[in-house]
């Protein structure tokens, strides 16, 4: 009860310490209140800005790493591409210098190929050259040959006219115009007419139509020597009486050369000539009949015998009245044989 | 007697003309044929003598009667028959359009069956003398079969009937490119081409003049003659001494030449063109003319067969024709020449241009003797050589005196140089050539005033200021208006 005494007067004393302290309050409940609202602002302030600050870290982090991934896979891809880039231009300069070097070499070969071009008008200059000499070589022939012509054609007519003039030549006596006493050594034109030949005078020609055909007989290469010499008939100013042939007749008759067969040509040294005589000497030594008597003639004149025989058989219906005549050209014949 | 009265008629000329025919018409159905082959001979050589007497042979009606019983005549009549038609046809186209009315053509292919050689060569003489007019004629000739018959006459041993056959057959196809194959179909061009080896003169100018007017009208009869191997022995007949043989020679390579440039290729490689130039250079006047005309068309071709003509020292025989020849087309021809010589690029143009050949040639252009064609020819050779030609120290005589349509190029070839070339500069000023073109008067904005331009753009502005003209009295100016600094 002390406690409770105590206490009572302590109440009066509490009750004005808690109404002071009440009133003290309330006098400060405002004011605290403001500061409490106050300071609890700017706490949740902080607090928000904080968070605020904590939510940008949070989203600047994000961002960042963000970025930076996309950055990174972006700078990959510009890696890439530039790094083919530069592979390509690298193929790109080794293609230019592979197409360089193909191109020069393919234009220098197959389209304007200037070694070669060289090479062809070289060998141009040395196959002009090659033409050039052949042809002055044909060019000098041919002149020489003309030459030639024109140095023997003077000389043929040199020698013509030392075979014309024949007649200066000298003689023992009386030396030639071309051989004067005073010279040393007799002229060239003495010693060409020494060499030359005489020429003789030009053949009469004969005009007549019977000497031409005379001459132009067929079979008749030379007519027989004296033929030459026959001069033409006289034209008979009177037909002669009587029942003469016509000369012209009589002379192609009488003047017909002979036309021996080819044994009566042959010679008598010639081979079958000489064949014919060993078996003729066969029979003689051993005939097959010896009934037959043997004739006197020897075997050589027994070809003769056999061809004259046969000559005079030809002849004998042409010569029937000139048998006399007909011996003479048969002796002549076997004279020349 | 009838003789006389020709000769008579062909001495005095004024007197009457047709009565003479008249009175020899009746003596060619003489019956002795020796009568017949006088008056014949006497109609000839009135015929022969000039163009009235044949009109008045062929108005008396005389050549059916001449030749109706020509085949059953001796060889004498169809001789002098022959001579009558050919002194008939010709003088010409017309007369000759008369004697093939008469039907004188077959006459004339019976003639050319006859053994004689006296005859044929007669007959075709005639058939030359007929085709030689113009291309009708030639082929009235040609369809009456006379081109096999003149084939097998060149093959016979006389001289003077193979020239005839030659130039018959040369006549013929002269005319057109269907004629000369007719020619070429009856096989003339391997016996022609084994002629051309004779020694006779007169016969290789038929031989080579046949040849070539074959071969000028196609490539394929260029190329068929080609084939008959007559290259190289055709370079023989360049070296004769028969002057026509070389021309005709050289006519015959330059129609071969001037179709395509594989032809001219193998003439180059058989070594034509030396052959062709020493021809050149050993003939004088007309008979260089083909030579000089093949040398062009080889070089016009490509500029390989330029360069080979170069290389053969073709440059310096035409250049000699040039200054020598006093023919205007000689001279043309050779401008010409040397123009498609110089035309393919630098290196050619140098070429002519270091043979000296650029100032002849405007001789021969500003020349007012040179007639109108010359004059354009060497200018075109001129203006191509120019276009190319960047050697300068063979332009710089041009500078001096050429006309104003040559400066023009000769200006435009050195403002392309100079920019480029430091030592062509410093000649260029020393030579006096950039005077020269400071007093060149030029109309602005034209191409000359563009060259000049440039030329000047090369130098500093003293320089230019320098060789103006007029320079020293701008100076002289300039002294009387100092005023000296006392």
């Amino acid at each position: 009860m002390a406690a409770l005494a105590r206490l009572q007067e302590k109440l009066q004393r509490l009750q004005e310490e808690y109404f002071l302290t009440y009133r003290a309050i309330d006098e400060e409940r405002k004011t605290k209140y403001k500061a409490a609202v106050r300071i609890q602002r700017w706490f949740r302030a902080c607090r928000v800005r904080a968070y605020l600050r904590h939510l940008s870290k949070m989203a600047i982090l994000i961002q960042k790493w963000w970025r930076g991934y996309l950055r990174r896979k972006y700078f990959r891809e510009i890696v890439e591409r530039a790094y083919f880039i530069k592979k390509l231009e690298f193929y790109n300069e080794m293609a230019v210098r592979i197409q360089k070097m193909w191109r020069g070499y393919y234009v220098r070969k197959y389209i304007h190929n200037f070694s070669a071009l060289k090479r062809y008008l070289e060998a141009v200059s040395l196959n002009n050259e090659f033409v050039r000499s052949e042809l002055q070589e044909y060019a000098e022939m041919k002149e020489n040959e003309e030459k030639m012509k024109d140095l023997e054609k003077k000389e043929e007519e040199e020698k013509y006219q030392a075979r014309k003039m024949h007649y200066l030549l000298s003689t023992a006596q009386i030396p030639g115009i071309y051989n004067s006493p005073l010279r040393k050594s007799p002229d060239p034109m003495e010693l060409l007419l020494r060499k030359s030949k005489p020429l003789t005078h030009r053949k009469q020609k004969m005009g007549s139509s019977l000497a031409d055909e005379l001459y132009c007989w067929p079979t008749c290469e030379k007519p027989p020597a004296f033929v030459t010499t026959l001069p033409l008939l006289p034209a008979p100013r009177q037909k002669p009486q009587g029942p003469f042939r016509d000369p012209g007749e009589v002379l192609r008759q009488r003047y017909k050369p002979l036309e021996p067969t080819l044994r009566v040509r042959e010679s008598m040294n010639s081979p079958p000539a000489k064949a014919r005589e060993a078996t003729g000497r066969e029979e003689w030594r051993s005939p097959i009949h010896d009934n037959k008597e043997v004739t006197v003639l020897c075997p050589i004149d027994f070809c003769h015998f056999l061809h004259i025989t046969k000559m005079l058989r030809n002849m004998s219906h042409q010569f029937v009245t000139q048998a006399n005549m007909a011996e003479k050209p048969m002796e002549q014949n076997i004279s020349e044989k | 007697m009838s003789l006389r009265l020709a000769y008579s008629a062909v001495s005095g000329r004024g007197c009457v003309k047709i009565s003479v025919v008249c009175l020899l018409r009746p003596l060619l159905l003489d019956v002795i044929p020796s009568v017949r082959q006088t008056v014949a001979l006497a109609l000839g050589r009135l015929a022969d003598h000039d163009v009235e007497m044949a009109e008045a042979v062929v108005k008396a009606g005389i050549l059916p009667q001449l030749i109706c019983l020509l085949p059953e005549e001796n060889r004498y009549y169809k001789k002098t028959a022959a001579f009558v038609l050919r002194a008939i046809a010709k003088h010409s186209p017309q007369l000759a359009q008369a004697v093939v009315q008469c039907g004188a053509l077959e006459m004339l292919v019976v003639c050319l069956e006859d053994f004689d050689p006296g005859v044929k060569e007669g007959a075709s003489w005639t058939f030359g003398y007929i085709a030689r007019h113009n291309a009708e004629l030639s082929q009235a000739v040609v369809d009456a079969g006379a081109v096999p018959l003149l084939v097998l006459c060149i093959q016979e041993p006389e001289i003077a009937l193979k020239r005839i056959a030659a130039s018959t057959l040369s006549d013929i196809s002269k005319h057109s490119p269907e004629l000369a194959q007719t020619v070429v179909d009856a096989g003339a061009i391997a016996h022609l081409a084994q002629m051309i080896t004779n020694p006779d003169a007169k016969l290789k100018r038929q031989v080579l003049s046949a040849l070539s007017q074959i071969a000028k009208h196609s490539v394929d009869l260029a190329e068929l003659v080609v084939e008959a191997e007559i290259f190289p022995v055709v370079l023989t007949c360049l070296k004769d001494s028969d002057e026509y043989v070389k021309k005709n020679g050289a006519t015959l390579i330059r129609e071969i030449a001037k179709h395509t440039p594989e032809l001219s290729q193998f003439i180059v490689n058989s070594g034509g063109v030396a052959a062709l130039i020493d021809c050149i250079g050993s003939c004088r006047g007309t008979v260089r003319l083909p030579g000089i005309m093949t040398l062009g068309y080889v070089a016009a071709h490509s500029e390989n067969l330029s360069m080979a003509v170069i290389v053969s020292k073709g440059i310096s025989p035409l250049s000699a024709c040039l200054i020598e020849e006093h023919e205007d087309h000689i001279k043309a021809a050779a401008a010409w020449a040397l123009g498609q010589i110089g035309r393919h690029t630098a290196e050619h143009a140098r070429h002519v241009a270091t043979a000296n050949v650029l100032p002849t040639l405007l001789d021969i252009f500003v020349d007012t003797r040179s007639s109108e064609d010359l004059k354009m020819k060497t200018k075109k050779a001129l203006k191509n050589i120019l276009q190319k030609c960047t050697y300068l120290p063979a332009l710089e005589p041009l500078l001096h005196d050429a006309p104003p349509n040559i400066m023009k190029h000769v200006i435009g070839q050195f403002s392309k140089v100079l920019p480029h070339d430091s030592k062509a500069r410093r000649l260029f000023v020393t030579t006096g050539g950039l005077k020269k073109v400071q007093e060149i008067k030029a109309e602005p904005g034209s191409l000359l005033q563009e060259y000049i331009n440039t030329i000047n753009n090369c130098y500093p502005e003293e320089i230019v200021r320098y060789y103006s003209p007029g320079y020293s009295e701008i100076l002289l100016e300039r002294v009387e208006n100092y005023q000296p600094v006392l």
